[in-house]
């Protein structure tokens, strides 16, 4: 599992990275405080932490998408400034990122090539990229046929095709920013075993995770990261999943949500047989069977980009559904209704967005903007008398109601005028939920619940969906956080590649069996 | 975007007034080139857009041209749409007033066929900016090509019309029968002459109040209606509008129509007011003018109106320039006008990077 360190260490005394005191504030957030890491060369460093917790700002600033504030980067011992990508891929620091940058109509050659061309004549550049290509595949066991349109291949050879890039512009150090929530188990595997071979060849390697058996399994050292400080560094040996999971949050690990057991009534929402294709032609969803009944929380466990984002969409009114039909308390919804988001509002169907950033919120409004969408026609923002009539909205009435939210729930600053990008994770999410639990939906889907929410947050936000549960409200909660989804959930649907892959009660379930299950490709299925 | 925050009057006032200044000097070099003396003309400029009633009058006539086709620009600009269609939609919402004027002007005075003007002139600005609007919503076609585009269209139609249809028989010019005088609107001379007051006459009437209460509305409608908010979103993030359950392909529908209908407002200034007929060409690059009008006044009614005064000076001062010194052509005038476009609109955010520099090392001074 941990090769030995190349011989050649003890000659190159200055580490591959070294970052000293960087700091970096976006408005109120310090995203990064005063945060120092060294990786030497031919390390595999991981740096954990939770979401929110400033890893991918970090990485950012390395990478040159940021700058930071203050703090200073050395590149085997020699101070650097880094400006832009540009500037980062010269000093030999290459990325691969979450969501992969590659043109899928190009080849795996043109792609590894773009922007890297070594001739003004492409035919030239196309030859010696190729002899470079071939090289470094040999060099480090990363087969991928060169000519193969990059769209048409897997995930993990995708992200191959973005570790080639990387060291095709001559990388010493990668950095690879969640590298295993696409993949499957298997390509999991291989990704670390290519790993390990860099890291024979001296290559650094920064895995940024919040998965601790990945860090466990592959790295030498590992960062944790907590509110933006680094809180801790470790030799991975010398550590384990508990002291690791502690540090991450800053106390025992302790998901555990008061809840009494719970007393399902009526079924609200029922998912019959659906399934549905992106417009790309992927089959996302997969003959779908879902109830929903009152009173009671499912959680939908599984590794993301399995069909969980495109199941809310639909269940929102986002989505239209194509295949099957959905019973909505009571209304059915199937490929000839017209139905819309709003619609679904109407029929008592709250959503809180998997991302908030992208869709629950609107970034550059107010507060007290963000807290009425979706339910701004409402009469109950009009203006009285003629204006209303008029069609003008009270600016004093969205005020307040936006106050009384951020009053029942806590939202930090209290200040309805405060552009919504402002707030911290936990206080935008806290102002979605309420928003979407005011008008007592009878159905509540929640995609990722606490993401990016720190502890104090996370304990608030679970105890509101416990009590609009024992209100009578249907509540589907879906979540990457297993520990949530079993604490926080009375029932749980495992999910793999769009389908239904398993079902438990969350007191039946444990970390080892979901996981299992939701690596169950579609060959293999099984049901509980 | 940017993660740096300015202080608000830097955003709105500062960076405009640097852009403003950067402008003129760099037209002030053109004019030292030359061979003329920059601070003469700056003074020529200002005394002929600021300094008797004629020319004030006439800032002000530029002026509201360019207050209805910066709304318009900035009313699609806030659902995320750029609507470089004013000009087109301004020409043929003129033809929609110049029709209804031309068909009852015989039978009902000024202040009764306004209303029906008005409405007349923005069903025909909507619908020439709905084609747009319907085609990008709908068919996925770029808004500022096919808005480009018709405005090509309009004008080859507006020839056609002006020389086939509209011309009055037996006449030289390609221009509509002059609409009766009781039916075209005041002009602002005459309305002060009938309270007592003495101004010199100038094609400046009564469509500023027009554009001033149109102000009102364009700001009533964005900030405090939720069609205004549904635009916003839309503007800010389709997604979370497609989240909130509005219909963004309706709703840019029908902003362009608005856009469309507010553009077609200069027609009652030209036709019903200043030309007192329908001519050719009567927009005369207001429609362009109000990207820069837009950009400037930061898609709000207020900075909108600051900005219209500024170029309608430009318009107004300008011309007076090449009058006054004849190695200043009207071309060297529209050079100057193209600068300020430059300056505030195309480079409206060079200096705010430099701007941001600044006022970020004064506050760690001042955190020191």
């Amino acid at each position: 599992m941990h090769s030995p360190i190349p011989d050649d260490y003890s000659a190159s005394c200055a580490p591959a990275i070294a970052l000293r005191g960087i700091s970096k504030r976006f408005g109120a957030v310090k995203a990064n405080n005063d945060v120092d890491l060294t990786v030497a060369r031919g390390e595999i460093h991981g740096i954990i932490g939770e979401n929110g917790a400033g890893k991918s700002t970090l990485m950012s600033i390395l990478y040159g998408f940021y700058e930071a504030d203050s703090g200073s980067i050395s590149v085997k011992g020699e101070l650097v400034d880094i400006k832009n990508a540009n500037d980062a891929i010269a000093v030999g620091i290459g990325m691969v990122h979450q969501h992969f940058m590659l043109v899928d109509n190009f080849s795996v050659l043109e792609n590894v090539m773009l922007g890297a061309e070594k001739s003004f004549s492409l035919a030239t550049s196309v030859s010696q990229t190729r002899k470079a290509l071939s090289a470094l595949s040999d060099q480090y066991g990363l087969a991928v046929d060169p000519d193969a349109i990059t769209g048409d291949l897997p995930v993990g050879l995708q992200q191959r095709v973005e570790i080639l890039k990387a060291l095709y512009r001559g990388a010493e150090v990668l950095i690879l920013d969640e590298p295993t929530g696409v993949l499957t188990p298997q390509e999991v595997e291989q990704l670390f075993d290519i790993l390990n071979t860099l890291r024979e060849q001296g290559v650094s390697v920064l895995l940024i995770t919040h998965k601790l058996q990945e860090v466990l399994a592959i790295t030498d050292k590992v960062s944790v990261m907590r509110a933006g400080t680094m809180v801790a560094e470790r030799t991975t040996v010398d550590t384990s999943k508990e002291e690791l999971a502690e540090l991450m949050v800053g106390r025992k690990v302790l998901l555990h949500v008061d809840k009494s057991p719970a007393n399902p009534q009526q079924t609200l929402l029922d998912v019959v047989d659906v399934s549905w294709t992106d417009p790309r032609g992927v089959e996302r969803l997969k003959s779908i069977n879902l109830q929903l009944r009152a009173g009671e929380i499912v959680g939908v466990a599984g590794v993301s980009g399995n069909g969980q984002t495109e199941l809310l969409s639909l269940l929102a009114g986002i989505a239209p559904v194509q295949q099957g039909h959905l019973n909505v308390c009571g209304t059915r919804v199937d490929a000839t209704s017209l139905l819309d988001a709003k619609s679904f509002r109407h029929l008592g169907v709250g959503h809180v967005a998997e991302d908030r950033h992208r869709m629950g919120m609107v970034s550059a409004f107010s507060a007290r903007e963000t807290a009425i969408m979706g339910f701004e026609e409402s009469d109950a923002y009009k203006s009285s008398g003629v204006a209303g009539a008029l069609g003008l909205m009270s600016s004093s009435r969205v005020t307040e109601h936006c106050e009384t939210l951020m009053a029942q729930f806590d939202v930090r600053p209290a200040d309805p005028h405060l552009k919504s990008a402002n707030f911290s994770g936990g206080n935008q999410q806290k102002l979605c939920i309420a928003r979407e639990m005011e008008h007592q939906p009878k159905v509540l889907l929640v995609g990722q619940p606490t993401r990016g929410v720190d502890i104090g947050a996370i304990e608030f936000i679970h105890q509101q969906l416990v009590e609009l549960r024992d209100a009578g409200s249907a509540i589907l909660v879906v979540s990457v956080e297993l520990e949530e989804v079993m604490s926080l959930c009375d029932r749980i649907v495992v999910m793999s590649e769009g389908r239904i892959v398993g079902e438990m009660e969350s007191n039946e379930a444990d970390a080892q069996r979901l996981g299992l299950m939701m690596g169950i490709s579609s060959t293999s299925e099984t049901r509980t | 975007m940017s993660q740096k925050t300015l202080p608000v009057w830097v955003d709105i006032a500062l960076i405009p007034l640097i852009n403003v200044l950067l402008a003129f000097v760099v037209a002030a070099g053109v004019i030292v080139l030359i061979g003329e003396n920059p601070l003469e003309a700056v003074n020529i400029m200002l005394m002929g857009a600021f300094g008797y009633d004629e020319g004030i009058g006439y800032t002000l006539y530029y002026t509201t041209n360019f207050i209805f086709t910066g709304l318009a620009v900035a009313i699609a600009f806030h659902a995320g749409l750029f609507n470089i269609g004013g000009e087109g939609q301004a020409y043929i919402g003129g033809l929609g007033v110049g029709l209804m004027c031309l068909a009852l002007d015989a039978w009902l005075p000024w202040y009764l066929l306004l209303p029906l003007a008005i409405f007349s002139g923005a069903l025909f600005g909507a619908l020439w900016a709905y084609i747009p609007g319907y085609l990008q919503a709908y068919r996925g076609s770029h808004i500022v090509i096919t808005t480009i585009m018709f405005n090509f269209i309009a004008s080859a139609l507006m020839v056609y019309l002006l020389v086939n249809v509209l011309i009055q028989p037996g006449a030289m010019s390609p221009e509509s029968r002059r609409i009766a005088d009781n039916a075209t609107l005041p002009f602002m001379h005459e309305v002060f002459g009938a309270i007592g007051v003495d101004i010199a006459s100038s094609p400046l009437n009564v469509s500023l109040f027009l554009a001033l209460i149109c102000c009102v509305f364009v700001w009533l409608f964005i900030w405090h209606t939720r069609w205004g908010y549904a635009i916003r979103m839309i503007g800010f993030n389709e997604q979370a509008a497609i989240y909130s359950g509005i219909n963004t392909r309706r709703m840019v529908v029908l902003t362009m129509c608005i856009s469309g209908g507010l553009a077609a407002m200069v027609g009652i200034n030209e036709v019903m007011g200043a030309q007192e007929r329908v001519v050719l060409d009567f927009v005369a690059g207001a429609g362009f003018t109000g990207i820069a009008v837009a950009l400037m006044g930061r898609n709000h009614p207020v900075g909108i109106i600051v900005a219209s005064m500024l170029f309608g000076a430009l318009f107004q001062g300008g011309a007076e320039l090449s009058f006054e010194i004849s190695t200043i052509t009207r071309d060297l005038v529209v050079v100057i006008q193209g600068l300020v476009i430059l300056f505030c609109g195309a480079l409206a955010y060079m200096v705010r990077p430099t701007l941001e520099r600044i006022f970020a090392r004064v506050s760690v001074e001042k955190e020191l």
